[in-house]
């Protein structure tokens, strides 16, 4: 595995550090070679900068990878907005020698230049390829006897030709990683549905993007779940503090807890929900707590 | 052609097909709209977007064009295999160049062109992330003064600073 620098976008450190600290803890459990990124950016978020002008979405992006450049280390991200305005950035700056030439026109400015030399990894994708599930299990201290809803997220799948992950109608790589841990991935009615976040809809457009959500947690609701799991804060965010917003709302409570895998993977590594932040979630399930405590 | 596309200058087919999105290939089959998760609740009818922006300039004015969550399903589905999200997102651009950003889009522009980051941190987080033993801020821009000098000068550079401020208007 090449050496990586871990990319942490703006969700993780600025609302859930829980997830910054769950990452660090299970990579170096796992004895991944990785390293801050100081000094980066927004990615920029995809739904909105994208929208507004590709050369700007380009150029912010651009930087963030620079910086992973000069420390000749790959770009790992634990979100899949992140993902895929980094991964497809740079593809499109590798691909396009116009672009890269228009890019380096402005990076040259702060004295910095895209080379093309590194590659964009999502946590997900890389803990599948390596170590893979199977040792990931074997390397499992506290197997967890729980049920988990997995919301998998757009873009970590999709578009499929620029990801090449495979189905994107019925993934089972992340159920496999879920599954690592010992805990019981439940098929539910549209798992693959969009969360309602992305696009900028959860920012202009609140109650269009809440009443999505609204959809998806009434179907894990009947699934009989102990909590969420996804690997992007942003549908996290939108899953913990939405939940909080429908209540506020509409009067209706779901309280249904929600993890980043890296939470998950860190609950099965022996660390408690205190150390991976679990407990600084918006959703407090009293109930899921003990039941963690219980399983150790 | 009524006034309102007279008066526009784009040609949104033409300017997708540029962009490599050609849009004429489309069957009107409605695959995008019945796989579209934002459909069912904001009314956004995709198919009806596609048709638009073949014909018409007014699909930059239509509230739809916002309703999208970029989750690419019908993008995957299309059986002409058209770009359809990818689209949807150039023709945003196009609008936003006309000067149409919803307002709370262009609050997430200033916190990008102010922080150097779309969702800045806030007191209840550095104490949050103190509490779990780690530094109040994070190791990216709102640590590095300089790093966030950077992007300033990037957003500046590529004129998004006055994008997001034409669109202010």
């Amino acid at each position: 595995m090449n050496k990586l620098s871990l990319y942490l976008g703006c969700i993780t450190p600025n609302r859930y550090p829980g997830i910054e600290k769950a990452t660090k803890l299970c990579l170096d459990r796992l004895e991944i070679d990785y390293a801050d990124l100081p000094g980066a950016s927004c990615c920029p978020a995809p739904g909105v900068f994208r929208s507004f002008d590709k050369a700007t979405w380009l150029l912010l992006a651009s930087r963030n990878i620079v910086l992973s450049e000069e420390m000749e280390r790959d770009v790992l991200t634990i979100c899949n907005g992140c993902y895929g305005s980094l991964v497809d950035a740079n593809n499109e700056l590798k691909d396009d020698l116009a672009l890269k030439k228009s890019t380096n026109t402005h990076l040259e400015k702060i004295g910095k230049a895209f080379k093309g030399t590194v590659a964009v990894r999502h946590i997900i994708e890389l803990l599948y390829d390596e170590p893979g599930p199977e040792k990931i299990k074997e390397m499992v201290t506290s197997p967890l006897d729980i049920r988990v809803a997995l919301h998998y997220g757009c873009h970590l799948v999709k578009p499929s030709k620029e990801r090449n992950l495979g189905s994107t109608e019925d993934p089972r790589f992340f159920d496999e990683l879920v599954e690592a841990t010992g805990a019981e991935s439940v098929n539910y009615p549209d798992k693959m549905a969009c969360c309602g976040a992305g696009g900028g809809v959860r920012s202009a457009l609140l109650d269009k993007s809440l009443e999505m959500l609204e959809h998806k947690l009434s179907r894990i609701r009947d699934a009989d779940v102990d909590c969420i799991v996804n690997a992007c804060p942003f549908c996290h965010l939108q899953f913990d503090g939405g939940q909080i917003e429908i209540k506020e709302k509409r009067g209706i409570e779901y309280n249904i807890p929600v993890l980043h895998y890296s939470q998950l993977l860190g609950l099965a590594f022996g660390y408690l929900p205190e150390e991976l932040g679990i407990d600084l979630n918006l959703v407090t399930n009293e109930e899921f707590l003990l039941k963690l405590k219980g399983d150790r | 052609m009524n006034q309102s596309n007279k008066s526009n200058k784009s040609n949104i087919s033409d300017a997708l097909k540029d962009a490599g999105l050609p849009i004429l290939t489309c069957l009107q089959c409605g695959t995008c709209s019945g796989s579209c998760p934002s459909g069912r609740y904001t009314g956004m009818i995709t198919r009806k977007l596609v048709r638009e922006a073949r014909v018409s300039t007014d699909v930059l004015h239509d509230p739809d064009l916002w309703m999208c969550t970029t989750c690419y399903t019908c993008q995957e589905r299309c059986p002409r295999e058209i770009k359809i999200t990818d689209a949807i997102l150039a023709i945003r651009t196009i609008a936003v160049h006309e000067g149409i950003m919803l307002p709370e889009h262009r609050r997430v522009s200033q916190l990008v062109l102010e922080h150097g980051h779309a969702v800045p941190i806030n007191d209840l987080v550095k104490e949050k992330r103190e509490r779990l033993g780690m530094e109040a801020l994070p190791e990216t821009v709102h640590k590095y003064p300089d790093a966030l000098l950077d992007v300033q000068t990037l957003l500046e550079s590529c004129g998004f600073d006055k994008l997001a401020a034409i669109a202010q208007e």
